[in-house]
Parts: structure tokens; sequence; C-alpha cells
């Protein structure tokens, strides 16, 4: 990879794509003043110029289907091809939204309905609660989603709250999506079991709370066991606990965020449900919540009428209103609604059973040579400190790097704040015992290094088509455009 | 069925390490009473079995129709190399590129994106992608709020419903005014806008085409905004920029848009591409990704994520904004489309677009008892008036196999008689003559 951009490709002259020629006449001028002056300056190059460019940008990037990803919080788990052939139906991707809005066009779209009702039916099942809204487009705009119907809830009710509360141990954009929707945010601190401390929550709980966001398994791994407790408390206040479904791939079939007191869920679809995220994106964060929510949720719902069809209901007067254009990222939800049909029940508590088991024989196998903040049993993720690396100048990123030259994508590091050098590593349940072998001596091969000889690792990678790059430098001199 | 490449053998060995007998006691963290009330999810199925039930439900969609719907949302074509290389999976299936030295590619990609959405727009800088156009109006609109400490936006009724909608939703906890212009013929109010603008203004807000198709020349309200120290934002519709007024000639301060027309499936509303650019010295108020070029340690061109330092997950609830997900391969699917088509190719595809809608404009006013509603010139969109309910037409054209277009009383009072047409370069001179006999037939 030479890493010349497109632009620096491009031949004036040079074509790939031709439309059809004009079928009708062509003679048509806009007043001059609405027109731009200069051409858009895109690149100019033939068809192979574009596949060769991209695909060797593809061939420098590592994915779930190259490379282990073990990013801790972000469920990179393998992505069935299923989901792809089926988002790929005509019958599906060449949907007009606007269409079933039309009247009679709703008969026209009845198959996209169903797998939208059909996927907030299994979703609803799978946490425990009454009723989803398949339109969040990622997890934290499930979040922002959540918070708005806390603010309509209390609204509704008369109550003036003005705080959410987040523990620390919550996951990293919940504090950022309260403030956002409008709320203080009062941030309670981590336990020595790694969990939320349970008497400065107590202590911090007044009637201007609105609500509580947990992440459970948080995101240190382990279960929140006090969470029982906590919702009770919340609920005594007229307060609703939110549950940030970030982690739920460790609990699948083994605890539902309805029936231990949660009132609001979001399910991040492109981590528990296999859909891949694009690098970076789309994903999906479905809401869900209890009885007395549905209401609130947004504009507008599937339904099923009693004849077994399928419409969409847009008078909703309690509604928090419109917080997509149409029904959210459709694509993504039916890769979800066919993983889910494929693994079944069975299927879905296997997938957590063999999470869960697969973290903890990596904190096992790996404990003797870093440091463990909370050596207990994990979820679906472990997280290290480097701490014992640091001494010896060996940094968080200097291990990341190294396992880049191995083949390996590190895990997440310097995440969760509240440990330092943290290294977050979570393995998911599709790779093999070998796969998962060959990381732990990568692992073990780098702490023996970090005694030995670190200067080696100050210098990895080496084996990618560029070294450890200046970040400093691309903030201080912004080049975001060429 | 499932993806689990643990046997029971590798299964055993694994808790042996652990020191447990049963793969269930890793779940001993959870207390008893935690347990779950039901799961009663169906059995798993095969791959044949869900590969053919979900073949039956998309044939459940009719996909026969000839479109003539719009609406902010185009049924473009798009090249066949474009699903070739974002079906990559080296693209699809890799994650957030926080580490640049195995993400070089996404990286570079991102940032030729960025830089196709500045040649397309004119504008300084562009973020890696929102989650859609409505998204990105919205996180415009409290970029200005940041930028101007005000609290008074001003909305144009021709910019998308939908949108305003959705600006209404999040905004409704937070201490901002919200203030809506009634359009005049189909164009924005000039008179009335311009009286608007005062110092409390944090943002105007307006789109080209507007929602009904008009083209305009907003350089003139986005100066008086600026006389005033405000913001002025343009929803803009990326194909169009082939040929139209760009966003910078205009002098907007931020540019928003639906990436859906550039390369991107309808596939019954998402995932979609939210753009968003702005000039250079309010890059720090953008909210979500940048990509930035820099060097390695031999001095070697490389790609970083940037700025990262207003994201959530360092400043958490001082974050410019929450979001943390962005459209990625949706961004890379309108830079490969770009590529494709080229800097001759948007000229011609926007010329189509505009040649065709021209072509229907006139046939259709042939017939008795139809106008076209509106003078202002057009891109690819316009409102016909009918001499009975537009949304009672629409069914009986859905039969005939048509999908007319849109009924705009659905959002604007009074307009219970029009339908917004869209054509794209995919329409031909042949569907265009079936339409309008069918339309003349069902008046």
């Amino acid at each position: 990879m030479n890493n010349e951009t497109i632009f620096e490709k491009s031949k004036k002259g040079r074509r790939a794509i031709r439309f059809n020629k004009p079928d009708v006449p062509t003679d048509v001028a806009i007043p001059k003043k609405l027109c731009r002056k200069n051409d858009a300056n895109l690149s100019e190059v033939s068809e192979l110029d574009c596949v060769r460019h991209f695909t060797d940008a593809s061939r420098n990037n590592f994915g779930v289907d190259t490379n282990f990803y073990p990013l801790g919080s972000c469920t990179m788990k393998y992505n069935p091809k299923l989901g792809e052939e089926v988002a790929s139906y005509r019958g599906f991707s060449d949907i007009h939204p606007l269409l079933p809005q039309l009247r009679r066009g709703g008969l026209l779209t009845q198959g996209a309905l169903q797998v939208i009702y059909e996927t907030e039916r299994l979703l609803s099942e799978i946490t425990g609660m009454a009723e989803f809204t398949m339109q969040p487009f990622a997890g934290a705009h499930g979040e922002l989603t959540g918070i708005m119907i806390i603010a309509a809830y209390h609204k509704s009710k008369g109550n003036k709250k003005t705080k959410i509360i987040v523990p620390n141990s919550s996951h990293g954009t919940n504090p950022a999506s309260a403030a956002i929707g409008g709320y203080k945010i009062v941030s309670i601190p981590t336990n020595e079991q790694g969990t939320i401390d349970f008497t400065e929550f107590e202590k911090q709980l007044d009637n201007e709370v609105a609500g509580v966001m947990m992440t459970c398994p948080n995101t240190l791994g382990i279960f929140e066991t006090d969470i029982k407790k906590v919702a009770d408390k919340v609920h005594e206040i007229d307060g609703l606990m939110y549950y940030d479904g970030a982690n739920l791939n460790a609990i699948l079939g083994k605890c539902r965020s309805g029936d231990v007191g949660f009132d609001i869920v979001h399910i991040n679809l492109h981590k528990t449900f296999a859909t891949p995220h694009g690098g970076g994106g789309p994903g999906a964060g479905p809401v869900g919540v209890v009885e007395k929510l549905k209401k609130f949720l947004p504009i507008s719902a599937v339904v099923k009428r009693s004849d077994s069809t399928f419409s969409l209901e847009y008078d909703k007067p309690s509604s928090i209103g419109y917080i997509a254009p149409f029904y959210g990222n459709f694509g993504v939800i039916l890769k979800a609604y066919s993983y889910i049909l494929t693994l079944g029940k069975e299927g879905l508590i296997r997938v957590s059973e063999n999470a869960v088991l697969n973290a903890n024989y990596i904190k096992e196998k790996l404990k003797k040579y870093y440091h463990l903040p909370y050596d207990k049993p994990c979820m679906h993720e472990c997280v290290f400190s480097a701490k014992k690396q640091a001494e010896k100048g060996v940094s968080a990123v200097d291990i990341a790097k190294s396992l880049i030259d191995r083949g390996f994508h590190p895990p997440t590091i310097y995440f969760p704040l509240n440990v330092k050098e943290a290294i977050m590593i979570e393995p998911t349940e599709t790779e093999s015992k070998e796969t998962i072998d060959a990381f732990i001596e990568a692992m073990i091969e780098i702490a023996k290094l970090a005694e030995e000889n670190p200067k080696e690792l100050h210098d990895a990678p080496q084996k990618t088509p560029v070294g450890r790059l200046d970040e400093v430098k691309a903030v201080k001199e912004l080049k975001l455009c060429i | 069925m499932d993806y689990i490449s643990n046997t029971i053998d590798d299964q055993k060995e694994m808790l042996k390490v652990i020191n447990i007998k049963d793969i269930k006691e890793l779940f001993s963290c959870i207390p008893k009473e935690l347990k779950p009330k039901s799961f009663n999810i169906p059995e798993g199925k095969s791959e044949f079995e869900v590969r053919k039930y979900l073949y039956e439900l998309s044939g459940k969609n009719s996909t026969h129709l000839i479109s003539f719907l719009g609406g902010g949302f185009y049924d473009h074509y798009i090249p066949v190399a474009v699903d070739a290389i974002t079906g990559r999976s080296e693209f699809y299936t890799s994650y957030t590129p926080y580490q640049p030295e195995a993400s070089q590619g996404v990286l570079r990609s991102i940032f030729e994106y960025q830089s196709a959405v500045c040649r397309l727009t004119e504008m300084d800088v562009s973020n890696s992608s929102l989650y859609d156009g409505g998204t990105a109006l919205y996180e415009a609109a409290m970029m200005s709020t940041r930028i101007t400490g005000r609290k008074k936006i001003i909305v144009d009724e021709g910019v998308n419903p939908i949108y305003r909608k959705m600006l209404r939703t999040y905004t409704s906890n937070l201490s901002l005014e919200l203030v809506e212009i009634p359009a005049l013929d189909g164009v924005v109010d000039r008179k009335k806008i311009l009286s608007e603008i005062n110092d409390s203004v944090s943002a105007v807000v307006l789109q080209n085409p507007n929602f009904f198709g008009g083209i305009d020349d907003y350089t003139d309200i986005f100066e008086q905004v600026h006389k005033f120290k405000g913001i002025g934002i343009l929803s803009f519709y990326p194909l169009s920029l082939g040929i139209l007024k760009t966003p910078g000639e205009m002098g907007a301060d931020i540019a928003v848009a639906e990436g859906q027309s550039l390369g991107i499936p309808l596939s019954f509303g998402g995932p979609y591409l939210g753009v968003i650019a702005t000039k250079l010295k309010y890059v720090r108020e953008m909210p979500g990704r940048i990509v930035g070029s820099t060097v390695d340690n031999k001095g070697r061109r490389g790609y970083v994520l940037t700025l990262q330092t207003r994201e959530q997950h360092i400043r958490r609830e001082r974050a410019t904004s929450n979001i943390c997900s962005n459209e990625t391969l949706c961004a890379i699917r309108a830079l490969v489309y770009c590529t494709l088509i080229g800097k001759e190719g948007i000229k011609e595809a926007a010329n189509l677009c505009l040649a065709k809608s021209e072509y229907t404009k006139n046939r259709l006013m042939q017939i008795k008892n139809l106008k076209i509603k509106f003078s202002t010139p057009t891109f690819n969109e316009f409102v016909i008036e009918l001499p009975k309910d537009a949304a009672d037409l629409i069914s009986t054209l859905i039969e005939k196999g048509f999908a007319a277009g849109f009924p705009l009383g659905r959002y604007y009072k009074g307009m219970e008689k029009c339908l917004l047409v869209a054509l794209t370069e995919k329409r031909t001179k042949e569907e265009i003559g079936c339409f309008a006999e069918a339309l003349e037939a069902s008046i």
C-alpha cells in the first residue's frame, strides 16, 4: 500500500461508468446563478483503477474474516454470510421507505413489515421487555432515545427531575447521551469487587434523579450483583432503570433485563446479533421498554392486524416523536433476524456459555503474566492492566502494537478509564480454542519480551504498511482532505 | 445451528484450566432470583430453511412498481462495482479504526470520502459520516448553539418535514426555540425570514432543492445571518451538486445531507448516510469521527482518527455529541460511487435527472385539469396539483403499477391535492409516457 489517494491517481479524461444516452431532450437550462461555477473535482479513473485501489485498501485492513479481533466491549464475533445474502434480496434492498405510507402501499411491503414486527417480538422475549422499537441507528442512538423516553415519562407525571446516575463502570457513551438529552450526570465509583459502590449510590440517590444507566455485565466484564437492589431503590423515587445492552452477549438466556427491574433497554444488533460493523457502522440499537412506557416509543410503530397483516401506526399522541426518518437500519435488522432464527433458543444460550468460557480461559491463562485488577470470574470479557509491564517502560500501546505484528487485532486499551493501562479482551464465542491459544501464546511472548527486550516492543508494529503513526502531528497540522 | 467453534472436548479442556466442572457454573455470579422468567425463542433452523423463508418474505414486497417516489430518497442507478468493492469482507467485518496501523484501508478510504464531500460541497472539512440526513441536520443545529451560545433556530418549511420532526423530538427537553417559517409558493418566504434574523438567532436552516423540489440561491440569507454572527445551515441533495450551486458558494457554515443518492440502496429506510461538512474554523465543534493524514516513525504517509478529544469516550458528558457508531461502510459506498462516475459522470447524472424531470413536467402539463403547482425552477422533483385527493389517486396508480409520488397533504395542510413527483436517470421516456397516460386516465 503506497497510501496514495484516489485523487492522486486521477487522470483527466479517464472514465469508468457511463449513463444511458438521453432519450429525452437535454436542452434544459436552469438560471446560471443557481448553478455551480466549477466542476465538482471528483477523481477520473477507469473501473479497473477504482477496483484495484479499493481492493488494495481492503487488503490493508484487519477484519473478523482475516484476523482475530478481541476488541473488548465491541463483541467482534463472526458475521455469518447468510445475513449478507438475505439483505441483498431485491425484495428488501429495492423498497422505497415511503411506499408503505402510501394508500395501499402497505400491502406491497408486507414482507418487510413482518421482518420488523417479528424481530421486535424476538427481542422482547430475549430481554423480557413488553415492546420494542427498531428505529435507533446505533447503541448510542438507542441511549438517547431511552433518555428521551425517561424525560417524557417524568413530564407526563409532572415529576421534576434533573439528574441521571451513571456508574463509572457503565458503558462509555452513557454520560454523553444523558447530557445531550438535557440531564446533569452523577457518577458513582466502582468498589473493590468491580461493581457499583452501593453505599455511595444510596448517598447520591435523591428525588432529583430521573434514572440510572447501567451496563450489566459492566465494562469490567463483571456482573453487577446488586442490580436488583439498585432497581428497587430507584423505583422507590419513581426513577427509571436504563439497561445498556452493549454486553448482552454474555447473558443470553441467563438473565433478562426486564426480569431484574430494568425499564428501558437497548441492544447493539451489530454486537450480540452478529451483524457486521462495516469499519465503524452501520449498526443498529433497537430500544425495548416495559408496559408503562410503551406509549412513549417513537413514531411510527409496526402493528399486526387481526387478519395477520401488518401496518404502520402513526397516531401516537404520547410518543417522543420521530427519532429516525423511517424504520431504522432495515438492512441490519434483517441480518440480525436471520441470525436469531438460525441459532434459536439453544443456539443463543450456547453463545453466552462459550463467550464466557473463552474469556475466563484467557483470564486464567494470562493472569500469571499480566496484572488482573479484579481477580474473580468474569463474563464475556476480561480486563487486565499492563502496570507490571509499564514498570519496564512497556505500555498498553506497545503491547497492542506488538500484537498487530503477530497477526492479531489488539484488544481495547486504556478503557475502561478506571483501570490504569487497561487491556480489555473479548474473544467472543465464535473463536476456536486453537486461535485463542495462539493469542495467549503471543501475549505471553510479549510479556516475556517486556522483561527481556522492551525495545523490540517500542518499535512495533513492523509488519504493517506503516509504522507507528504520529497522532500529535495529525492534530497540530490538521490535514483532513485532499 | 450456530457459529461456535469449541467442541465438547475443547470445552472440557478449557473448563479444566478454569478449574470448574460445568460450563453453567460460569454463571453462578448471577443471583438465583435473577434467572429468566422465560426464554421462549423458537428452535434454531438450518441455513437452508432460513434462506428459503426470507427469500419468500422478500417476495411479499413489491419491486415491480415504476417509481416516481422521492421526498429525499431516490432510486438512482448503482454501478455493480460498488457492491463488489464494499462486499469485501475486510471492509465490512472490521470495526472503528482505533488501531491505525491495522486499519489503513478504512482510514484512507474515509479520508478520501471526506475529500470527496469537500470537493462536492466546496466546504473545508467533512467528518466520517453520521447515521442519516436527519441526524446530520440535528447535529448541525446543535453545533450552531455551541458556536454561538444562542438558543433560537429558524427553520424553513421547505426543509424535509421528517427532518423537522426529528429536530423537534431531539430538542424537546432542551431550552431551544425552534421557529418554522411557512414557505410561500413553494419557496422560502424571503422577506419574513430576513426580518426574523437578529442577534438572538443561532442558526437558519434551509434546504436546496427544497422539499417541493424548488431550487434557489440562499447567498443573501446566509449573508444576513452572518451580519448577526449566526450560522447558516444548508441541507443539500448530493447528486444535484453535479450541477447546482454548492453550499460553499452560497456561504453556508454547515452543509448537511442524506447521502443515499450516492450509490446506497433504498433498502426500506436504511442504512443510509448522514453527511456533514463545515468551515475549518468550526471543525472542533463538529460531531463524530474525523480522519486526518499524518506520517509514521519513518516519515511515510498514513492516516489516523484525529481530534478525538471532542469525543464521548474521552470527554464523557462534556463531549460534542454522543455519536459513537457512524455509517463508515455507507460512506465508502458513496466514495466508490463518486469514484466510478467521476468528475464528468456526476454532471452527466445530474443533467439526466434534470432533463427527465423537465420532460415529464412538459408531458404532464398537457393533461387536462392537472397543473404544475409552482413556477420555481426545479432539479429532479416537482409538485403537481390534481383535481382530486392525491392519496386516493396514489392508490389507483399503485394498482396500475406505478408509485406515482408522495402526497403532500400528509405533511402540509391545504396541499391534499398535491403530489410530489421525482425522476431519476433510471426512468425512461417510455415509462414516463405510460405514467402520464395512467395519470390522465385516473384523474
